[in-house]
């Protein structure tokens, strides 16, 4: 059977079980566009930026959990990408992104439009290829989303010259892709278990600690039957929010520079940490030499390369975390339960007595907004049921700390990246996802302008997301750093000129309101979730708030600022 | 930390970009090379490569594991771990003064190096050696004035197990 290039891509996209492409066409796109236009079961969201696409899509990928695609055009098309691409892959989100090349013959003559991005997009890509071989389209894109969401999942990028997608193929269905370079490793060792259950009965102030891999691996059950039957108390990083419940009692709060007093001194006092699915980030750790040092270490993760890269470990095992701790759990099973917590009730007080003295805290006065209490009331109202997008700087801190996940695959942030602009596309990706959630993008002022242009996306494909935010008129988090590192020098930081939110809303057709009194806080909340459509809530709160508890950089994660 | 010389044998998919790949791992990551040969194998689709590098033994591990990631990489081997023959190929081009030539003919006589092409002011001699022999004939030639070198970088197989 003859087919085009463009008929075999998206008959091939379809095989993958994908239904939603983040798109936006240009000359070297226009054969795929018309032909994604002529299958109802696969929808093409337009966005108004090509960086809306791929952050849509990787959150499309996170709320779903399968492989998020987009869609974009040569030359400038395929170059807006590379920030999603690169947040992605700081993250590990299984993504394919798809683009249009200029035509094989004019490659590498400066033709119109044409980049190098394979060469772009190499370091910010789990892999990626060009297609010069119309034979091996079927199979390249197979082997594209089998990399994207194999091993330690990623971003792949494909780059389609014109002629490729206009030619006539042969096609038949490619085999599964079976690759000799290529084969993650799955299954942990078994000595190593044994060593991990024994460490565990020798420990008396052990700590879980979970990353973004137990979400990806879809473990958080486990981590959490793990915590319970050994009475082991739990912290994640940022990217592991929401894989142990946010309101169990043995809930040590987020770790790292803007984690809680608890987690962050039970680090420092522990002598054995379970790390699952975590890359020890120096947002995590701080100062390498002083993070947990009475601590043995087990590090469980599918990529060698996370294991001795920042930290010495003792136990270090490579396989995929459910499957690691399935084995686990099943040998913790054979063993008495007494013998798996013992002593555990004096490490358990003295992380309460921690918890007591020095608890995530602000003051809501009745004069000026706090930004605190603003998330913690929409978690209140929401009954922590929303699935919670966010930009970055304070925001996305007051997001983690005060919303409390207790479930995974509900707060979806560019944790690695760190991208302002993130948190509305990654709504309208996620409500894309699931249309029958509730989608909330927790906004600073800043970021929210740096994709502000995706409103009208959401708005024409009725994906009805909210967005609080939590206008402080300034760039909030470099303004903290100002304020306690470099003398309150303000410089390049105010942002207190900056669009009426609500009339912007109402320009793209979505609701605004603004609130400025802590007592109308809830009523706005309450309102804006309920208007339907998209809807802007521009809660106008502290200028000067920052974010405790915070460790310097560079500092021991015991060594805190607090309020 | 105390650094020290790894060889590293890399078998590779032949394909446009592996390199690439390859050196901008090293580059991204601030790893160091010190030398880097390439060409293919008997299997046309496979191509070897060997690469010298200075570095402790942290990051060794790191380099090793981080290669093994990408996706076009086949094996990894640590030459250094095991016993195997380096092979370096260098023309070197020296003063050959009339004063000069018997003692050069003389070192390159019990270096068992080969004089490629004779001038009347230059030698340029073939040497082929691991990298101590390259070395040692180097500092050797060296007061009589080098002109020129062209190297390739170090090449290595692993010696037959037991020997
Ligand atoms: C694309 C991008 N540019 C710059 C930064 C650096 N940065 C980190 S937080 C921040 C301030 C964000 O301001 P705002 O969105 O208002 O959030 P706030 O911290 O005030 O809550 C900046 C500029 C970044 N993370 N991403
Ligand atoms: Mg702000």
């Amino acid at each position: 059977m003859k087919l085009t290039g463009a008929q075999i891509l998206v008959k091939m996209i379809k095989a993958q079980g994908v239904d939603t492409i983040f798109g936006y066409p240009g000359g070297a796109t226009i054969e795929i566009h018309d032909e994604i236009v002529r299958h109802d079961d696969l929808r093409h969201i337009l966005v108004r930026h090509e960086q809306g696409a791929v952050h849509a899509a990787d959150a499309y990928s996170r709320a779903h959990q399968t492989t998020g695609v987009a869609l974009v055009t040569s030359g400038p098309g395929a170059t807006n990408t590379v920030t999603g691409l690169a947040s992605a892959h700081a993250d590990s989100i299984p993504m394919v992104v798809f683009c249009g090349q200029v035509p094989t013959g004019l490659i590498g003559n400066d033709a119109f439009q044409e980049v190098d991005i394979v060469g772009i997009t190499r370091p910010c890509t789990k892999h990626n290829y060009l297609v010069k071989d119309p034979d091996k389209l079927a199979a390249t894109i197979q082997e594209a989303f089998f990399i994207a969401r194999s091993g330690r999942p990623g971003p792949v990028l494909v780059d389609l010259p014109k002629d490729i997608i206009q030619a006539q193929i042969e096609f038949t269905m490619p085999e599964e892709p079976n690759l000799r370079s290529y084969k993650p490793n799955y299954k942990p060792n078994k000595k190593q278990i044994h060593k991990v259950v024994e460490m565990i009965k020798a420990a008396r102030r052990p700590v879980v600690f979970a990353g973004g891999g137990v979400i990806l691996s879809r473990s958080s059950e486990q981590v959490t039957r793990l915590a319970k039957m050994a009475q082991i108390p739990v912290t994640t990083s940022l990217m592991g929010l929401g894989a142990f419940p946010g309101t169990d009692s043995l809930w040590l709060g987020m770790l790292g520079m803007h984690g809680t007093f608890r987690a962050n001194m039970s680090i420092g006092h522990s002598d054995l940490i379970i790390a699952v699915g975590v890359r020890f980030d120096d947002r995590v750790t701080g100062k390498i030499s002083k993070f947990a040092p009475h601590a043995d270490i087990i590090q469980i993760d599918i990529d060698p390369t996370s294991i001795h890269k920042n930290i010495e470990v003792q136990c270090p095992i490579v396989g995929d975390c459910k499957t690691t701790l399935e084995h686990i759990l099943a040998l913790m099973e054979k063993q008495d339960a007494k013998d798996l917590a013992v002593d555990r009730d004096v490490w358990l007080a003295q992380i309460d007595q921690w918890k007591q003295t020095m608890p995530l805290k602000y003051e809501q006065k009745t004069d000026v907004i706090k930004p605190q209490f603003v998330v913690e009331k929409l978690w209140e109202i929401t009954r922590g049921q929303a699935i919670i997008t966010t930009e970055v700087g304070q925001n996305q801190m007051w997001a983690a700390q005060y919303y409390h996940f207790d479930r995974p695959n509900h707060f979806i942030t560019s944790g690695g990246l760190g991208v302002m602009g993130f948190g509305l596309p990654a709504a309208i990706g996620a409500k894309a996802a699931c249309p029958d959630r509730l989608v909330v993008d927790v906004a600073g002022d800043g970021s929210i302008q740096m994709n502000i242009q995706e409103l009208m996306t959401a708005v024409e494909n009725c994906l009805d997301v909210k967005i609080v935010i939590l206008n402080n008129r300034f760039l909030g988090m470099v303004r903290q750093w100002q304020e306690l590192f470099y003398n309150k020098a303000y410089a390049c930081t105010n942002m207190d000129k900056a669009p009426d939110f609500v009339k912007l809303a109402e320009a793209y057709g979505a609701t605004g309101y603004r609130c400025t009194d802590p007592a109308c806080v809830e009523e706005t909340l309450k309102k804006g979730l309920d208007t339907p459509g998209t809807v802007i809530m521009d809660f106008v709160v502290e200028r000067e708030e920052s974010v405790y508890p915070m460790v310097p950089a560079g500092g021991a994660i015991t060594d805190m600022l607090l309020v | 930390m105390e650094t020290s010389r790894y060889l590293l044998s890399i078998l590779v998919d032949n394909e446009p970009g592996v390199l690439s790949r390859i050196a901008g791992l090293f580059s991204g990551r601030g790893f160091n090379i010190d030398s880097l040969s390439v060409a293919t194998t008997d299997d046309p689709v496979v191509s070897r490569i060997t690469m010298a590098t200075t570095c402790d033994a942290q990051t060794i591990e790191q380099i090793k594991k981080q290669l093994h990631k990408l996706i076009n990489v086949i094996t990894v081997t640590d030459l250094t771990e095991k016993k195997y023959v380096e092979r370096q190929l260098a023309l070197v081009k020296i003063h050959a003064n009339p004063e000069k030539r018997a003692e050069i003919l003389r070192i390159v006589d019990i270096f068992r190096c080969r004089v490629v092409d004779v001038g009347h002011a230059h030698y340029t001699i073939e040497i082929s050696g691991d990298s101590g022999k390259h070395e040692a004939f180097l500092s050797l030639v060296k007061p009589m004035g080098i002109v020129e070198i062209a190297s390739t970088g170090a090449i290595a197989l692993a010696r037959e197990m037991g020997k």
